[in-house]
């Protein structure tokens, strides 16, 4: 089974967020970038299949150089090869394109993908690959396992769970339940060294349009003062939302 | 304990100044110590007892001789990628550290630079894997700030050495399986021998009742008639610059470490002074406290910048051992500073096993004094620089 992990370059969680060039960029000033945690999630998933039925695993990502030590990253975890698509990823249709041409090209068998990345949040990627290479999709994934080109798919549903059987090729939109936190994966000495020796292939952006362009970022308001009223004093309670806060 | 929240501190963007790998070592040890010191280092350490189930992934983590050669099972890393390791390990705990240190400066070290090939091959693929632990003896009772004083001494018995004397103050010895000994000939030499556990006449009682690196095990070495192999024998170097050499090894790792402790430190009160109030503001946007933590920081950025450039010289082959020096003090000095400022920004609190401060200001201690004291640091700078001896 050939598997390919879509990797997003993310800042990390703790990661103080700014905007330039007019609230249209991110501002990447001293920010730490690393793996998508739904990524990784199932990165950790994809090393289970290499150990226990042989799988390869192979990494992508869409981004500039500035991405690639998060690609060694997940060499040194323990995937095969690694690959980057040298463009900006802004767009989520235009990065689908991109992973469906690498897809297309490896012949890989289970693409796992993040249900979305912590950054913008855009969730659209993985079902566009799955349509754009003709695979089945299977979204909010929290279990995978595959037999020969059987697939049998655990998915988050509203209060619950559900579980359907699919089969290869197959793109999944995984998160935390592929695996859990506590089998995150810290890579050791053993695997740094060896990620030195793997490929990090530098492959050209195949055409695709832009569809949308981020015309301005805001940061949520920030939040106003709290007037405490006092619990025997509902009628000034009332005139305060009626007159100050305009809600009744 | 509370969670580890540790953010470090970057005031000057030096992450540029290292490479894509420094950083891929630095950020794997500084994750493992998230997940596996922090949690459990406060427990053993109020318990005075080294947490044996960390061997492994110190191990994993190339903190067992990351500098020496891939072929005698280290890493391959160079100096600035075993100091990053060592900072990280510190930031979790001294005694830590000093396991790791102990093990890769003063017992790989010294087989590697010091050994023949039989010896390095027997001996490094164990230590770098954490299957053997390792303990190095130089100290004595009597000779702290002079080792050229020592009474531990070895006699040629055809066959074998008879070893005898007694150290102090070793890291690792209540559990090592190897011991590097520095002991002199018949003839006054200084030589290193290798000890292995078992041998008769070898003991390594524990020293207890520690107030300082808790959660490192410390013991004595005692050599009552100890018979040593021959090929047990050092026989590429001898003499005092020996020892000395593999103590700049440590050293140096000690100059990153102590950073790892500070910047704890820093960061720690740096959360508190934000979330505690007091006369109805954070303590963080009063004068003093930011006097404080703006110290810290311009300190800790000072010491990094030495520790990189020290590395740089190191990785070039040419640091001197004074050099090493000047970084240890500074650093450790600078570290305990920081512990004791932090402690008073955090009041009360700051003395329980809530935060890590009360930890690492006990344990730095044993820094300031062990691998050469603060104050004999500041001589060997002064021999340095006017070329005259003030040490006796």
């Amino acid at each position: 089974m050939k598997i390919l992990v879509c990797i997003s370059h993310v800042p990390d969680t703790t990661s103080k967020i700014n905007f330039t060039e007019g609230d249209t960029k991110f501002d990447t000033n001293g920010v730490q970038f690393v793996i998508n945690p739904n990524d990784e999630f199932g990165l950790t998933r994809a090393m289970w299949f290499k150990e226990k039925q042989s799988a390869s695993v192979d990494v992508v990502n869409v981004g500039g150089a500035e991405t690639e030590p998060t690609l060694r990253k997940a060499l040194a975890i323990g995937a095969d090869k690694a690959i980057r698509v040298n463009a900006e990823a802004t767009d989520g249709f235009f990065v689908a394109k991109q992973l469906a041409a690498v897809v297309k090209d490896g012949g890989y068998d289970l693409v796992i993908a993040g249900r979305e990345s912590i950054d913008y949040n855009g969730g659209m990627v993985p079902g566009m690959v799955a349509e754009l290479t003709g695979a089945n999709f299977v979204n909010t994934c929290i279990g995978l396992e595959v037999d020969g080109t059987s697939a049998t798919a655990v998915r988050e549903i509203d209060g619950g769970k559900e579980t359907s059987n699919t089969s290869l090729p197959l793109v999944i939109a995984g998160q935390k339940g592929l695996v859990e936190e506590s089998d995150l994966r810290i890579p050791n000495m053993r695997g740094i060294m060896m990620a030195r020796k793997k490929p990090l292939t530098v492959i050209d952006a195949v055409d695709a349009a832009k569809e949308t362009t981020a015309v301005k970022f805001e940061k949520p308001a920030p939040k106003g003062a709290v007037k405490l009223v006092d619990a025997d004093n509902i009628d000034e309670l009332i005139n305060l939302l009626h007159n100050e806060a305009k809600v009744i | 304990m509370k969670p580890d929240l540790f953010q470090a501190p970057d005031y000057y963007n030096l992450d540029e100044l290292l490479t894509e790998e420094h950083k891929l070592v630095r950020d794997a040890a500084r994750e493992w110590v998230k997940r596996d010191v922090s949690p459990i280092i406060e427990e053993y350490a109020q318990r005075a007892e080294f947490p044996e189930q960390i061997i492994d992934g110190l191990a994993g983590i190339g903190a067992f001789g990351p500098y020496i050669p891939e072929e005698y099972g280290g890493a391959g890393l160079d100096q600035i990628s075993y100091g990053l390791i060592m900072q990280e390990i510190e930031r979790g705990d001294s005694g830590v550290r000093s396991t790791a240190s102990v093990q890769s400066s003063l017992v790989m070290y010294p087989i590697w630079k010091y050994g023949n090939e039989e010896q390095r091959k027997k001996y490094l693929p164990k230590l770098a894997s954490g299957e053997w632990m390792g303990c190095f003896g130089l100290t004595e009772p009597d000779h702290g700030s002079n080792p050229g004083g020592m009474t531990t001494n070895f006699k040629d018995m055809g066959d074998h050495y008879l070893l005898n004397g007694a150290k102090m103050w070793i890291s690792n010895a209540p559990f090592a399986q190897v011991a590097v000994v520095w002991a002199k000939n018949e003839e006054g030499r200084i030589h290193g021998l290798i000890v292995e556990r078992g041998m008769e006449g070898f003991s390594t009682p524990e020293t207890h009742n520690k107030w300082s690196l808790r959660a490192s095990a410390t013991g004595e070495l005692i050599f009552d008639n100890v018979k040593v192999p021959k090929e047990n024998l050092l026989p590429n170097k001898s003499g005092l610059g020996a020892p000395l050499g593999c103590l700049d090894s440590a050293r140096y790792g000690i100059a990153w470490g102590a950073i790892g402790a500070a910047m704890d430190c820093y960061d720690t009160a740096l959360r508190y002074s934000k979330e505690r109030i007091q006369f109805g503001k954070p303590i963080g946007g009063f004068q003093l406290q930011q006097k404080k933590l703006a110290e810290m920081i311009t300190e800790i950025t000072k010491a990094q910048l030495l520790t990189w450039r020290l590395g740089v010289l190191r990785n070039e082959g040419k640091a001197t051992s004074a050099q090493i020096s000047m970084a240890k003090r500074n650093n450790v000095a600078m570290a305990l500073d920081i512990t004791r400022e932090a402690r008073q920004m955090l009041g009360g609190m700051g003395i329980t096993g809530e935060y890590s401060i009360m930890r690492h200001m006990m344990n730095l201690e044993s820094v300031v004094t062990y691998e050469g004291t603060h104050d004999i640091h500041l001589l060997i700078t002064g021999l340095d620089i006017t070329g005259l001896n003030a040490f006796k």
